[in-house]
């Protein structure tokens, strides 16, 4: 900071001196038109970049509108006979659309349950230093850190024996394994950011803690829990090992429908495209609302 | 409980594991420990070391097992004499 | 830091978290050391074998070599991603519009199903129905996934890339944002060059950031399971079959509960080592500040 403010100084001490002002002055422009190159070398580089990470998804938006025939008989950028019929494969199948409508009802009992319980927690470690904080905060971490693979052994035996089985709320529990401590992670971001001196004087006001918690303190970390929100239904849509392993009928979720498409005539190449861009969708229709907030999510809340 | 396949060493192991830390957590209670730093390149307070020293006797006794015929217990006093002196010194 | 309160009842808060996460975490872990040291018929049969499992486990070869593929893929596509990443923030536009177009489509991948994004390279590395496998071909290169065990890690490390660049490239960019104005126009009266400005100025910035992206790159390539699975089903023969995948092969696919939960524990006890090691630095660099 002391650097930047002597710089700041420095400027009218510049203006005194016009003469040093006309010498630098063609040296100025010459770094502005280095400067320019260098913003359009970078756009350059950011659209081919764009367009190489887009390219994969478009190829998959393009053969969910093609027939198979037309898949297999060559490649095109465009579909010729452009058609919905994968589409409406989905959507006039409940063994198809059930799997959309299961994997929401569980990612959205999840993100329900990893919300109420992250936010007191969230608040304790913003708020108060406690015996084995720390501790606990990292069993937290490691917990979000380690493979579901590892806990997959007894995962079923446990839901099993508690009669889950087979239920919404079997994975949404499970995938608590690691969206809770996001959770925790993120908003203890977000609320490391509201000045302590808000509670304090909410307490002298003569708020009891879960009055001042509803009233005012969520309200002010709004875009936090939005965020957070965001990212437990994020990290539980993309989600598929546990999701497959506790579920065999009723709550079948999408992701193992789709290895459905395997059938003894070969890959049912348009309708498997065609699920897998439905399942791109919601992510794409609320990346919008937390843009500026992404980074801070997917870094546990720590940038 | 079935479905666990309980048995009597494992049962044995986080029962320590158990009265260890409601020992750290009433140790703390009673003395709140500040943090230092001893032989370890880090300042460290008591649970620090303990979790340090814990997840070290793990990797020994994993070493153990994979390059040694020897008996289990040896290793295991080895990993006493390793927690206290990363307790006391660490 | 120093304006916390000490409240040792703030663990009532926090005890709801401890009660869900232990329910899916504590019981299966000490349950999976429970099969461990088991050789495990039915529910009622089983005899206590001590550590012959965990023996086997470290002396299995499939597993050493599962373990070596595994770091070599951690550090292939940490040494690919970090670099890439930052040379991507660098390249975001800053301001207006574009800048949140920007954001938007480069976070697209982060958001796919990761069974679908290995969908999405089966289709798209196939010669026959596939952009890139049909380039591939076109440009005279022998290229097929499925057969080559090459070409199958040059198409996962691909894959990887693909998906989890923007993540890297995200964290930099809300780090680039964190520095002031100012340090740039101190480095264009200093006339400093793009290298200087970059070593001098934006990499300190990005010190904190590129930790938690290492971090968190490193952690979820280390438990890759989905992608690949889908893309290559670890073959062709074992040469894209990493961790999890030998994991749940073991415990899914051949039931051995004993010898997979001795796997387990060695697995999660490498996860945890890493875990802390990070989890201190980081620590340590916001105690710093």
């Amino acid at each position: 900071m002391t650097q930047s403010s002597t710089t700041h100084d420095s400027k009218p001490s510049a203006a005194k001196y016009g003469t040093a002002e006309t010498i630098q002055a063609p040296v100025y422009s010459h770094a502005e038109r280095k400067a320019r190159n260098a913003t359009r070398r970078s756009r350059l580089g950011m659209v081919l970049y764009l367009v190489l990470l887009l390219l994969p998804i478009y190829w998959l938006l393009n053969m969910s509108f093609k027939t198979n025939t037309e898949i297999l008989s060559g490649l095109s950028f465009f579909p010729e006979n452009f058609t919905l019929e994968n589409y409406a494969k989905i959507f006039g199948d409940p063994t198809w659309y059930m799997g959309y409508i299961n994997s929401t009802l569980y990612v959205v009992m999840n993100m329900v349950i990893s919300l109420l319980v992250a936010l007191p927690a969230a608040y304790a470690f913003s708020r108060y230093r406690f015996v084995g904080d720390k501790h606990m905060f990292f069993w937290l971490l490691s917990n979000r850190m380690a493979p579901p693979a590892v806990f997959l052994l007894p995962f079923f035996q446990l839901y099993s024996s508690v009669g889950l089985f087979d239920t919404h709320i079997a994975v949404a529990l499970a995938h608590c394994l690691f969206n809770v401590p996001l959770a925790v992670w993120i908003l203890e971001g977000f609320m490391s950011g509201v000045p302590r001196e808000i509670d304090e004087t909410a307490y002298i006001d003569g708020y009891s803690f879960p009055k001042f918690f509803v009233r005012i303190f969520i309200p002010l970390i709004r875009s936090g829990i939005g965020v957070t929100a965001f990212f437990c239904f994020m990290f539980s849509w993309v989600e598929l090992l546990l999701a497959r392993t506790l579920t065999s009928v009723e709550a079948k979720p999408i992701a193992a429908i789709m290895t459905r498409t395997v059938s003894a005539s070969g890959m049912d190449w348009g309708l498997l495209a065609a699920a897998g861009v439905l399942t791109i969708i919601p992510g794409m229709l609320v990346i919008y609302f937390v843009r500026n907030h992404v980074a801070k999510g997917f870094a546990l809340g720590r940038v | 409980m079935a479905w666990m396949s309980w048995t009597l060493p494992t049962a044995l192991f986080f029962i320590g594991i158990g009265v260890i830390l409601v020992g750290m957590t009433a140790w703390q209670i009673a003395s709140p420990c500040v943090e230092r730093r001893g032989f370890l390149p880090l300042d460290t307070t008591r649970g620090d070391r303990l979790f340090i020293g814990l997840l070290s006797s793990a990797f020994i006794h994993l070493a153990f097992v994979a390059l040694t015929d020897a008996n289990l217990m040896v290793a295991t006093v080895l990993c006493a004499i390793w927690m206290i002196i990363l307790m006391r010194w660490g | 830091m120093q304006t916390k309160v000490e409240n040792n009842k703030a663990w009532f808060l926090v005890l709801p978290v401890f009660i869900i996460v232990a329910f899916s975490a504590i019981i299966p872990l000490m349950t999976v050391v429970n099969y461990s040291v088991q050789d495990i018929f039915d529910q009622n049969t089983s005899y206590f074998v001590g550590a012959e499992w965990f023996k086997q486990v470290m002396l299995d070869s499939r597993l050493h070599d599962a373990l070596i593929r595994q770091f070599l893929f951690s550090l292939t596509i940490l040494l690919i991603e970090i670099p890439l990443g930052i040379g991507v923030a660098l390249m975001m536009p800053t301001k207006g519009k574009s800048a949140s177009l920007c954001l938007i489509l480069v976070a697209i991948p982060l958001l796919i199903p990761w069974n679908v994004v290995g969908t999405i390279w089966q289709i798209f590395g196939r010669e026959d129905i596939g952009l890139f496998g049909a380039f591939m071909s076109t440009i005279g290169v022998d290229y097929n996934y499925a057969s080559d065990p090459f070409d199958a890690w040059a198409t996962v490390v691909l894959m990887d890339v693909w998906h989890w660049t923007p993540l890297v490239a995200l964290l930099c960019y809300s780090g680039l944002r964190a520095i002031p104005e100012v340090y740039y126009q101190a480095a264009r009266i200093d006339q400093a060059s793009r290298w200087a400005v970059f070593r001098y100025i934006q990499l300190p910035k990005l010190t904190n950031v590129l930790i938690i992206g290492v971090l968190l790159r490193f952690m979820d390539s280390f438990m890759i399971y989905t992608e690949p699975f889908v893309l290559t089903g670890g073959g062709p023969g074992s040469s894209t079959t990493f961790l999890s995948q030998a994991l749940v092969q073991q415990a899914i696919g051949q039931f051995d509960l004993g010898p997979a939960a001795a796997f387990s524990l060695v697995y999660f006890l490498i996860i945890l080592l890493v875990c802390w090691v990070f989890y201190t630095t980081i620590m340590n660099m916001q105690k710093d500040k």
